[in-house]
């Protein structure tokens, strides 16, 4: 009997903590479902003046870094009541998680499904199980290992072209001999494989490019501080740190600090990032750091047009839409790009 | 060996760091016996058996079954397959399967389990050894004692020569003993030599043929059960000639201070959630009283609603004629009151933790969170409660758990003696404990109470509490059904009262 | 010399102090220059010490606090709390809600940093008081009490700060991470000391260790001796609620932001190694503080080492199983049997021959 009351307990506690999760998901958004909405459910055809799309997104966390925060503030303020949106949100960082999220949304009979996936591989049924429900996906930011007829189109930023730049703006700083730090993102995302790429590529070409420690601190500052700290402390020199992010760099940075060595314009070390959030590019433009790669967040525009091509009957000129980026560097940058590019 | 020897076990030694366990012991059981195996706690009992089911392996000595001379046992698997079966105290089956799923568990030679073959040889030798259970039937809906007498069956059906039952009727009441020595006889009547460690001297003389008796790891003697009396048995045990033990209430001078009449605890209608009706209690200054009845009947359950040990629902308390509240332990101890529990290994040892802080504890908990004693004067108490009890123990630093039942109880009564109790409450001081400790602790009761101390002593050996208390509250279904004083106290009275004879107002 | 081998392999800090000198053999042996520590000017200006003892003592102090709270929690409990990563989160955010005013680059403090250090405190001590209520009054499993937390913890903690990731303005606030100006040692160091330092106070002038561990190996016993087991376990999810607090307030410091989804991420992990690794049992009971102290520096100077080896982080959790792996084995009953056996043989064998 006690047991019994026990597990009940637990399971009413496992409840209230689902409960718990998504109403913390629920405060962080501002643009979920309205409850009342059941516009689209004649899912063929297209949306009249007045009825809503239904379109089910699936992201990573927000708080995952500043630039997911600015991605789906993007995406929020694109997708709402008044744009002739209803539109659902799930996140997760982890694959199954939004499979199965994706699974819901096809159930529930959205027009669009927005993907961004956690990870590249695995979402070969998934996708054709919407393609059957007629539910039309976009990819937005990440590609996948998919069969392109089960997407209309993907709206992605080339993070190998993105490493390429940086590696190629880094080549252009004629150094003698360039001791490379390398910190990776979570092993595996398309950020870090295009990341890295450039620049592995690059060492394997160059006899003066070396890597001295190449070490992935999962987006987080605090490790990469711990790895540039530990290459501190086993005296082995270096003069360029490449982070594959922003958070990564200050991380970085805070290492050098502590252990007094100068970086920066025409400094000791060389400070590299990528995702230009705001703050970063200050450091840019306080000449601290040397130079940030963008990762454009902003994505819904593009999305919005598609949809708005479809729904009209129209085609897509190009499957694959890469959006403009750009690399600033310290020397050039000015308040200006703060404001504009800066999430 | 002799032709209808089943067991011969010759010069065995076991030795642990530190201790010698079995210094050279013989042991020889017959076919169709029942052989009792008696000493203290620490005299080797618990040693031998384990040597004999492959738990340990001998330093030196031989082993010998019927028709295998010098065997190895070197795992309970080697002594399962010469012949040799245990049943323990606590039931190691599990309860959520059948009785017939008990019985076979583990030993399917085919992998295919044939159910009604086997549900219909279950019932075979369930009905073959008269035991109240059906195959299909799931354990846990049994009785604790046929759960045992399930062990049992399984261990025979295993064609064991040997049988050792080791405590089995601790947990058991007087009828379903009965039954448990009937299956027995049964079994002997098979020719089933049966090994029996128990406690109960009673038991020993009611269904065995002979008795080995062990002290300090080494062999006393072998006694057929006619030619040793009891208290020479007791003797043996201890190694000493015995004051006589029925005689120890006299030893001690009832206390006479000039407060004796005065009433130290008095309850009206108290009643706990453990299921007792409302009931009325008293104990004067000095005295020892007690609570009798069968197990179940309610002896526990009043005393421990007056600890605050389960949750009070009515009733009031009196300390000295004043109303005092007690809802917590806490409550009680603040109030002068100890409790020693009935369970000793759940509700009284704190295993892991040493012998100085299980001293302590009480004490401790009750001088108050913020003034922990300093560990000179911990120890020291320690040290004053292992002497004047004489705990044997290596040293106050050892965990409690590794001691032998009976200084565990010391322990634990070092613990409430250390409080300086008002009022002591003893429920089953004395079970699971050698004889020895049981004496010392009746002793020491006596001696308490001729100081001043009021004692509950609450004992299922009926002998016990009419040699220790001057009155006994006697319990039937949960109620109080009557009291007994002065020369009331004996065997005949106490009988009649619970079993529902004319009880005195 | 007499060295009493039984007493030595009976002893609870035989395993950590093992692994301690394993480690610093392997480092002596690899590379000496491991222990040499250097006094020179960081980028402020002032002379700090650095070196990688020196990186195990600063970034071991998280988890050497977390460990005074996780092994009374292990010991009344008999079982973890899995929450405390996202504890830290929370209570970090908290801290910069108050000091930033809810402003992502705020001018100026909002409100002096003591003010912050409180709240999160306070935020902290409730996370507790939510874990140690489910697990003490409810009865919950403490793994499956603290998984609320831990799975919406995160979420929280962004929620608190409206999803913004604040800058503190302050450069005062990153003394409590790095330095304070002219001090060379880490102040994390001081931090972490003066909680040791108040843990053993509490321990050795309360009766906390002996409440908790006689409600950790008997919950029954202690109530019958007068404790209060409900509140002893309520009390120890409260103070490693605190312990959290002063975790955030080093974790937020370190870089004077906040990135919620990956703060203090797996510390619960490392949390519980280092009270197992100290010699704990973690289904609770007997415990020794110092053992789950030295167990967290163990796991940092682990973490360091294969940092030197240039050991892929990604691998890091590896390396760690294998530890506990060893460590698992080494304190199972059976190989201590036999330890214990093997070393009184000897012992026999050597007076055989006396």
């Amino acid at each position: 009997m006690k047991k019994r009351v026990v597990a009940l307990l637990t399971a009413a506690v496992m409840a209230l903590s689902m409960a718990a999760c998504d109403s913390g998901a629920a405060g962080s958004t501002t643009g979920g479902s309205t409850g009342g909405s059941t516009g689209g459910s004649e899912t063929s055809a297209p949306a009249a003046s007045g009825e809503l799309i239904k379109v089910g997104i699936i992201n990573n966390d927000p708080n995952e870094s500043g630039y997911r925060t600015a991605n789906d503030k993007d995406l929020q303020n694109m997708f709402t009541t008044a744009n002739g949106y209803d539109a659902k949100f799930a996140y997760s960082l982890k694959n199954d998680e939004q499979i199965q999220a994706a699974q819901g949304f096809i159930t529930d009979e959205v027009d669009y499904l927005l993907l961004s996936a956690a990870d590249t591989a695995g979402w070969d049924g998934v996708l054709k199980d919407a393609q059957a429900a007629g539910v039309k996906v976009i990819l937005f930011d990440r590609t996948i290992d998919a069969d392109p007829s089960l997407y209309e189109a993907s709206i992605v930023s080339d993070m190998a072209k993105e490493g390429q730049t940086a590696v190629d703006w880094l080549a252009g700083q004629g150094l003698s001999e360039y001791n490379v730090i390398h910190i990776q993102g979570v092993m595996g995302s398309a950020a870090q494989q295009g990341r890295s790429g450039a620049l592995d590529a690059k060492v394997a070409a160059e006899s003066n490019w070396t890597i001295v420690q190449q070490q992935t601190a999962e987006w987080n500052a605090e490790k990469a501080q711990q790895i540039v700290q530990s290459v501190i402390d086993s005296n082995t020199p270096f003069n360029v740190i490449y982070a594959e992010n922003d958070d990564m760099a200050k991380g970085a940075v805070a290492a050098l600090d502590s252990a007094g060595i100068s970086h920066g314009v025409g400094k000791d070390v060389i400070v590299m990032g990528f995702d230009c959030n705001k703050w970063a590019l200050e450091e840019l433009l306080n000449q601290n750091w040397n130079y940030d790669g963008q990762c454009n967040p902003f994505q819904a525009s593009y999305i919005d047009n598609i949809i708005k091509t479809l729904e009209s009957g129209g085609t897509l000129d190009q499957k694959t839409i890469i959006m403009d980026e750009k690399g600033f560097d310290a020397a050039t940058i000015t308040q200006e790009d703060v404001d504009n590019y800066g999430i | 060996m002799e032709e209808n020897r089943v067991l011969e076990m010759r010069g065995i030694e076991k030795s642990f760091p530190g201790v010698r366990a079995l210094r050279g012991v013989d042991f020889s059981l017959n076919k169709g016996e029942i052989h009792a195996l008696m000493g203290e706690n620490g005299a080797g009992k618990s040693t031998l058996i384990k040597v004999l089911t492959g738990v340990y392996t001998k330093d030196s000595g031989r082993i010998s079954m019927q028709g295998a001379e010098d065997i190895h046992i070197n795992s309970p698997q080697d002594a399962q397959n010469a012949g040799i079966s245990t049943v323990y105290q606590e039931i190691t089956l599990c309860p959520n399967l059948t009785v017939a799923e008990n019985m076979y568990i583990g030993r399917g030679k085919g992998r295919i389990t044939k159910w009604k073959k086997m549900n219909e040889d279950a019932d075979k030798i369930l009905r073959s050894l008269d035991i109240p259970a059906s195959a299909s039937q799931q354990l846990a809906s049994c009785s604790i004692a046929v759960q045992q007498m399930v062990a049992i069956a399984r261990a025979v059906d295993m064609d064991c020569k040997v049988l050792i039952l080791d405590e089995p009727t601790s947990s058991l009441d007087e009828q379903e003993v009965e039954k448990l020595f009937k299956l027995m006889r049964d079994l002997k009547s098979k020719g089933v030599g049966i090994i029996f460690v128990t406690h109960f001297l009673d038991q020993v003389y009611e269904v065995c043929d002979r008795i080995t008796v062990l002290r300090d790891g080494g062999l006393v003697g072998e006694y057929a059960i006619a030619d040793l009396p009891r208290v020479e048995l007791v003797a043996k045990m201890l190694g000493k000639e015995m004051d006589d033990l029925s005689d120890i209430k006299g030893a001690n001078a009832a206390y006479c201070g000039e407060d004796a009449n005065d009433i130290v605890l008095e309850a009206e209608g108290l009643q706990s959630d453990a299921g007792i009706k409302p009931f009325n209690f008293h104990i004067k200054k000095g005295e020892v009283n007690g609570f009798t009845g069968l197990l179940g009947s309610g002896r526990s359950e009043c005393v421990r609603a007056i600890f605050g040990a389960d949750r009070v629902l009515q009733g009031s308390v009196k300390m000295h004629k004043k109303e005092v509240k007690i809802k917590k332990p806490l409550d009680a101890m603040k109030n002068g009151i100890a409790y020693l529990p009935e369970d000793r290994k759940i509700d009284g040892i704190i295993g892991e933790l040493s012998v100085r802080d299980n001293i302590i504890l009480a004490l401790q908990v009750l001088t108050g969170f913020f003034k922990p004693f300093s560990k000179a004067k911990a120890q020291a108490f320690a040290e004053e409660y292992i002497k004047k009890l004489n705990i044997k123990t290596a040293s106050a630093d050892t965990p409690i758990a590794s001691l032998s039942g009976g200084n565990q109880q010391k322990v634990i009564l070092a613990r409430w003696l250390l409080m300086h109790p008002e009022y002591l409450i003893l429920d089953e001081p004395t079970r699971g404990i050698d004889v020895g400790t049981k004496v010392d602790i009746q002793k020491l009761v006596l001696e308490l109470a001729s100081q001043g101390m009021s004692v509950t002593f609450i004992s299922s050996e009926t002998d016990e509490m009419i040699r220790t208390c001057s009155r006994l509250v006697v319990m039937r279904d949960r109620k109080i059904v009557g009291e007994l004083s002065g020369e009331d106290v004996n065997q005949g009275r106490i009988m009649e009262t619970i079993a529902g004879g004319e009880a005195k107002k | 010399m007499k060295i009493d081998i039984k007493k030595l392999l009976s002893n609870q800090l035989l395993i950590p102090i093992t692994a301690l000198v394993i480690l610093c053999l392997v480092n002596l042996v690899n590379d000496a220059s491991f222990f040499t520590i250097k006094l020179a000017p960081n980028n402020e200006g002032y002379n700090v010490f650095s070196g990688p003892l020196i990186t195990i003592l600063d970034y071991g102090s998280e988890l050497a606090i977390l460990a005074i709270g996780m092994t009374l929690v292990t010991a009344a409990s008999g079982g973890q709390d899995i929450s405390v990563g996202a504890t830290i989160a929370i209570a970090g955010s908290a801290m910069l809600r108050v000091l930033c005013g809810g402003v992502s680059k705020p001018e100026a403090l909002a409100a002096p940093i003591i003010v912050g250090f409180l709240v999160a405190c306070i935020v902290g001590m409730l996370c507790g008081v939510f874990n140690g209520l489910l697990v003490s009054i409810f009865r919950i499993q403490p793994m499956i009490a603290t998984l609320i937390l831990f799975t919406a913890g995160r979420s929280i903690a962004a929620w608190i700060n409206n999803n913004e990731l604040p800058i503190v303005p302050d450069p005062k606030f990153k003394y409590f991470g790095g330095f304070i100006p002219g001090i060379p040692i880490p102040t994390t160091t001081f931090i972490a000391i003066a909680c040791i330092v108040v843990a053993a106070l509490l321990l050795k002038f309360t009766n906390l260790g002996l409440y908790t561990q006689a409600v950790g190996i008997n919950e029954s016993s202690s109530r019958l001796n007068g404790i209060n087991p409900t509140f002893i376990k309520f009390l120890s999810f409260v103070i490693l609620g605190l312990c959290v607090a002063v975790a955030a307030l080093i974790k937020v410091s370190r870089l004077a932001t906040i990135n919620y989804s990956v703060i203090a991420k797996d510390i619960e992990m490392d949390a519980i190694l280092a009270v197992a690794l100290g010699g704990n049992a973690l289904s609770g009971g007997k415990f020794n503080m110092w053992g789950s102290i030295l167990g967290a520096y163990i796991i940092q100077f682990l973490t360091t080492t294969l940092y030197k080896f240039q050991v892929d982080a990604a691998a890091l959790p590896a390396y760690k199983a294998v530890v506990v792996i060893i460590l698992v084995v080494f304190s199972s009953p059976v190989v201590r049997e036999k330890l214990s056996a093997l070393s009184s043989k000897k012992k026999a064998a050597a007076k055989g021959v006396a």
